[in-house]
């Protein structure tokens, strides 16, 4: 579904991606980890070209996203993407934030945008919602309106960045079981978080990256949890500060 | 009894014949109306071609495009408003053929709303700018155009963001359009000196003109504050960022 | 399309029609500057000292003189300065120079109301805890602002207050309504001389051009510059 070959990426003379590469199969959950400032964000946005690359090849569902001639507003219309901080758009109603890319993007007509917005939001708990305005929601709800809002396109992957970093603890909750259910449903889904319990719980594999932007695992999630002894001493410093002892 | 008669007797000019059957309170009004009349037509350049530069000065894919918008700004706001003015009337009308005939009002129009176009943009750029970043990648993430994703996330909470100070550039556009003046646009302060020299009656002829004034500001400050209700979202902030 | 021809800009012809012109604008620039921050600087002390009078007394004045066009206030000065005024200077210098004197005191006493709201901004963005501090070192109202409060405001000031003189420069360009020489003046003398009126505007707006540009790239050196000190 998702591949990506030797890519690498530079603002201006620093690199912010080394050499990257990895695979994502359909119906894989993938979370991506690692310190502050290691590239996870650029190396999601790559993928639907919100970032640009220098070098190598990304392929989604068989379209090169590298390419210069590549139509991007109708490959990104099939990715859907969480942002850290929802970026739902503020002067729009919930229910305009669901239709308006159905509407303008897909072709949809009104009443079909409206519909299959409304499902989804019904899908997050949040059909008594639908009249408000974003900023007359808690940042849970937002986050959960957002996720809607990349379901409604019907996408065929999901790009998650820290969806739940920006949120208060007690919300944190919510906004995660939406992705639990999304991952039991068979939805292909990549994830950068730190969320260490949603990754035992649900992914399939987990790739580590450190400063740099270089991918330094790509393993299984059993293997990464369950051989901790076998970790990068990177991966283990991280872990250590991260996981409850 | 004899102060209120006096007072009064000095307004009596108003009723005058200023010569051509025309009384002065008429003439006035007249003035007041040109003066609203550019003012108005200016702002409609200004709007569209302000909100057009700034926008586009915030294009970074395209260098050219966005050193052009720049070079509009710096050359309209750096000369002043009189001497463009000029410029319109003794030099563009006189050098760039099929420019003769246009009527002096067109060129006032023109003059004041390049004018004041380069200070909207200004205004429109710093509003784009001033909007999370976010924005425009979620609005590009879920396949939007450039141009779907300014028509239908930027610019409408830019609008919002700078009606503050759009107000006082509406105000401005009036109070510049006093310059017309000086190429015979018969508008308010081309009124309030041809009438003090032809009546002596400085003191009320000025007073009557700084009212009309004064009530025009007024009106623009109680039109746009009603706009800005309207436009008003609800659980947003006036500057017009979200929630982070 | 008459060919241009700019040769009429001789040396001599400079210095005999646009010097003095250019001369008046530059001093009526820097005089309005100077004199309106010093004048706005009081009203927007009046705006904040929490004596009603005085505080209505400050925003009647800046709310009056910001919403009538400057050429109107310039027209009122003009017609209401008394005769007796300008016999105050030495000889005939006010007689003479009647429009340009009166431009000057048009210009401190409106652009102070600019100038105000200008440092009203500057005062009120600072942390409340600077006014507290001074006052619990046991400063009076008066030595707080003379020492703590407007040094800071007007050292944030300063991009400001240029930005306001560029604006400021370009208005000079207004006393054209009551006939003062200023540099637009010299430039439409020179061009009635010698009957060239498209060159006259066309280097006026040259000219006027490379000032405000020059002081608006200045401005833009100085924000940067203040800046990298934060
Ligand atoms: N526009 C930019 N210009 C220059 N450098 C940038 C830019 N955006 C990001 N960087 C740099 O690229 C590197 C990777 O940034 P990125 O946001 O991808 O990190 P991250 O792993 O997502 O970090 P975080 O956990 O803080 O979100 C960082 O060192 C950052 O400083
Ligand atoms: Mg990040």
């Amino acid at each position: 579904m998702i591949e990506m070959k030797n890519v690498s990426k530079w603002y201006g003379a620093t690199q912010v991606l080394n050499d990257c590469s990895l695979n994502i199969d359909k119906g894989e959950v993938v979370v991506v980890c690692g310190p502050s400032g290691s590239g996870k964000s650029t190396l999601i946005k790559t993928i639907n070209a919100l970032e640009p690359v220098q070098k190598g090849e990304i392929w989604v569902d068989g379209v090169a996203v590298h390419d210069r001639a590549t139509n991007l507003p109708k490959l990104r219309s099939r990715v859907g993407m969480v942002f850290q901080h929802f970026e739902l758009f503020p002067h729009l109603t919930v229910t305009d934030n669901l239709t308006i890319a159905q509407m303008k993007v897909l072709g949809r007509g009104q009443d079909e945008a409206k519909q299959r917005g409304l499902k989804m939001l019904e899908r997050v708990g949040l059909t008594a919602h639908k009249d408000k305005f974003p900023g007359q929601l808690s940042g849970g709800q937002q986050q959960r309106v957002a996720i809607a809002r990349a379901l409604s396109m019907d996408p065929i992957v999901m790009l998650f960045d820290e969806p739940t970093s920006a949120l208060d603890p007690e919300m944190v909750g919510e906004v995660l079981d939406v992705m639990v259910g999304l991952a039991a449903e068979g939805m292909t889904m990549m994830v950068v978080t730190h969320e260490m319990g949603f990754a035992r719980k649900v992914s399939n594999r987990v790739i580590f990256m450190d400063v740099g932007g270089h991918i330094l695992e790509d393993t299984s999630k059993d293997e990464f949890f369950g051989n901790i002894e076998a970790r990068q001493p990177r991966t283990r410093e991280f872990l250590n500060k991260i996981l409850p002892h | 009894m004899t102060y209120w008669q006096d007072i009064w007797d000095r307004w009596q000019f108003l009723w005058d014949d200023r010569g051509d059957g025309v009384t002065y309170w008429q003439w006035m009004f007249s003035a007041w109306g040109y003066t609203v009349a550019v003012a108005a037509v200016s702002l409609v350049v200004a709007l569209a071609i302000g909100c057009l530069v700034g926008t586009l000065r915030t294009v970074s894919q395209h260098r050219v495009v966005s050193a052009l918008a720049t070079g509009w700004v710096e050359l309209f706001r750096n000369i002043p408003v009189l001497v463009q003015l000029f410029l319109w009337f003794f030099v563009i009308s006189e050098i760039v053929p099929g420019m003769r005939g246009v009527p002096s009002f067109v060129l006032a129009c023109c003059a004041l709303g390049f004018f004041t176009s380069a200070r909207i943009a200004e205004q429109v750029r710093a509003g784009i700018q001033a909007l999370p970043r976010g924005q425009r990648q979620a609005a590009l993430a879920m396949g939007f155009t450039q141009l779907q994703a300014y028509r239908y996330v930027i610019l409408p909470q830019t609008f919002r963001i700078i009606i503050p100070p759009l107000t006082s550039e509406a105000m401005n556009i009036v109070k510049n359009s006093s310059v017309a003046f000086a190429v015979s646009i018969p508008e308010l302060i081309s009124f309030a000196m041809q009438t003090q020299e032809e009546t002596s009656r400085g003191i009320e002829v000025y007073l009557a003109a700084t009212v009309l004034y004064i009530i025009t500001a007024l009106a623009i400050s109680w039109f746009m504050s009603i706009l800005e209700k309207r436009a008003r979202v609800p659980g947003l902030s006036s500057q017009g960022q979200g929630a982070h | 399309m008459p060919a241009l021809d700019f040769s009429f800009y001789t040396w001599a012809n400079i210095s005999t029609y646009l010097l003095s012109g250019l001369y008046f604008s530059v001093s009526l620039t820097i005089a309005a500057t100077i004199g309106g921050i010093a004048l706005g600087t009081v009203i927007a002390l009046m705006r904040l000292s929490g004596i009603k009078p005085l505080e209505y007394a400050a925003l009647w004045y800046v709310n009056l003189l910001r919403s009538i066009p400057l050429v109107m206030v310039i027209l009122w000065f003009f017609l209401l300065m008394p005769s007796a005024f300008y016999n105050l200077f030495p000889g005939d210098i006010g007689q003479k120079y009647r429009a340009e004197i009166c431009a000057l005191i048009t210009f401190i006493i409106f652009e102070a109301a600019f100038f105000s709201e200008i440092v009203r901004a500057g005062i009120q963005s600072l942390p409340r805890g600077q006014t507290f501090a001074g006052q619990a070192l046991g400063m009076t109202y008066a030595q707080n602002m003379r020492y703590i409060v407007l040094p800071q405001a007007m050292r944030n000031m300063l991009p400001v207050f240029l930005t306001q003189t560029i604006v400021l420069f370009q208005d000079t360009s207004l006393v054209y309504a009551i006939g003062a020489y200023d540099i637009l003046k010299g430039f439409e003398i020179m061009g009635n001389t010698f009957g060239r009126r498209v060159e006259t505007y066309i280097m006026a707006a040259v000219v006027y051009f490379i000032i405000s540009f020059a002081l608006s790239m200045l401005v833009k050196r100085l924000n940067e510059k203040i800046r990298i000190l934060r």
